[in-house]
């Protein structure tokens, strides 16, 4: 009977606690920078297409939300042709970011992203591609890569030595 | 016409508007509570804290498909949830508000305050059994148990009172109370009463006939639309119905300091018996039926059996010296 009125008491106490309820649409919670929400593709630091059309995103997509077609400039640099993501099909997982050799896709802190109508869900290339770097400014995939392309011949990225020349003996 | 008649209508017209405005209104009121004692907000959005969610609640209800099963009883599922509503609003014409705002001091009031509330079981047995559920009957048999058992208990509780005012009219009691609440002389009258008076209105923590954890919503799981509303205000009419008549019989009813009318020091303390009841739920946990019958029989009615037999003797003592 005591306990009966004890809590009682206690739970009248809670009167004068502070309330935990966050009021989400004018007060936000933070949201830390790991935060695995929408899916952008970034640029490199000279605003060229981080994304080489690898296909390695779409592959490690468990639910098979990414599409893209890859394809080539005039230097022979590959960048997708199209980029399509179906948000109402994405889990979020962050795959896709991980698989990405180039860092050209990251999973971004928004989630405010819900549509009256479910085709508009699907964001292609011209709503996923933002003008900056994301999460990893100052890298440039083709500036570290061993690949000659658009001008820039073997041996001269960064942290390359020149290369060497295989039928000399000569060190 | 009479005035006399045009007082009495506009004191009936005055109850119930007055009921059926605060009823729906409780329900605000217990989720702000609610989430008051549970570090919450409850509803805050629609209007000022929230006060036209009653409204929204009350526009979805009705927009809600009111759907009679096909194996159920049709005429017995629509007339249950009546009958609760109609039951507890009767009981309502023998409550003193204030002095001369009763719509009838009948000379055997609390009988029939006790009367009404146990055909009030009615609802609960008929809406179980027309619904024609397994769960439904389940809950509607142990509302019955629970009704009937608690109901004894309520009317010995009440004998105290009686036998302290010498008399059966509500009217009487306040009266009586002049110089000392009878919460003080029936604390233990008070508190059977009060026990007695969730367990009537079956409210938490002697929701049983309901149970959503075991029975799924038990005596209405088959109701919807606004028959469940109903069922819902007859609910909240109920805890009004017990904190006033407890506020009536034990605490003094209008009676308060003169700095405010009677009718406000009545509705002031009847509020603070609702809260009280709001607390309950927050609180307490449900008790397994047997439980709930065991403590009725075996604790509660003797206790108001000897609150009946003390309060007697006393009462004689002081007529004979």
């Amino acid at each position: 009977m005591l306990s009966i009125v004890r809590s009682l008491w206690l739970v009248f106490l809670h009167m004068f606690h502070k309330r935990e309820t966050v009021q989400y649409p004018e007060q936000k919670n933070k949201l830390t920078t790991r935060w695995r929400g929408r899916i952008v593709l970034t640029r490199d630091p000279d605003m060229g297409e981080r994304c080489v059309g690898c296909y390695l995103c779409a592959a490690a997509c468990p639910v098979d939300c990414i599409s893209l077609q890859a394809t080539e400039d005039e230097n022979g640099r590959r960048y997708p042709e199209f980029f399509r993501i179906n948000f109402s099909r994405c889990i979020f997982c962050g795959y896709c970011e991980e698989a990405c050799p180039t860092y050209a896709i990251q999973l971004i802190p928004d989630f405010e992203m819900a549509e009256y109508n479910r085709q508009n869900l699907v964001y292609e290339k011209t709503e996923l591609l933002i003008d900056g770097p994301g999460k990893y400014p100052g890298y440039n995939y083709y500036k570290v890569a061993g690949l000659a392309i658009g001008g820039k011949g073997k041996g001269e990225a960064e942290n390359e030595l020149p290369p060497i020349d295989v039928k000399s003996l000569i060190p | 016409m009479d005035e006399a008649i045009i007082d009495k209508l506009l004191i009936i017209a005055g109850v119930l508007g007055g009921l059926l405005l605060v009823a729906p209104g409780l329900i605000w009121l217990e989720r702000r509570l609610l989430a008051l004692w549970q570090d919450r907000y409850g509803p805050n959005r629609a209007g000022p804290f929230g006060v036209l969610i009653v409204l929204a609640d009350t526009i979805k209800l009705f927009f809600k498909e009111d759907w009679i099963p096909p194996f159920a009883d049709k005429f017995v599922f629509v007339l249950a949830p009546g009958i609760v509503v109609v039951t507890v609003l009767m009981s309502f014409i023998v409550v003193p508000f204030a002095p001369g705002v009763i719509v009838s001091d009948l000379n055997i009031g609390m009988l029939f305050f006790l009367a009404n509330s146990s055909l009030g079981a009615y609802s609960i047995i008929l809406g179980g059994w027309a619904s024609n559920n397994k769960y439904s009957l389940l809950g509607s048999m142990r509302g019955a148990a629970q009704m009937i058992s608690y109901e004894v208990f309520m009317g010995l509780a009440m004998m105290g009172v009686v036998l302290l005012s010498g008399s059966f009219s509500m009217h009487t009691v306040v009266e009586a109370q002049k110089d000392m609440w009878f919460v003080i002389p029936q604390f233990l009258g008070f508190v059977i009463f009060f026990i007695a008076g969730i367990a009537e209105t079956h409210r938490l923590p002697f929701d049983i006939p309901e149970a959503e954890s075991e029975l799924i919503a038990g005596f209405h799981s088959e109701y919807s639309g606004m028959k469940f509303g109903i069922f819902f205000v007859g609910e909240y009419l109920g805890i009004i119905l017990i904190s006033a008549v407890t506020v009536a019989l034990y605490f003094g009813g209008w009676l308060g300091p003169d700095f405010l009318p009677p009718l406000v020091w009545f509705s002031l303390k009847t509020l603070g018996f609702i809260c009280f009841f709001i607390l309950l739920r927050a609180s307490l946990p449900r008790p397994r039926y047997d439980q709930l019958m065991e403590y009725g029989w075996k604790i509660l009615l003797p206790l108001s059996l000897l609150n009946l037999v003390v309060t007697a003797g006393v009462v004689l003592v002081n007529k004979g010296i």
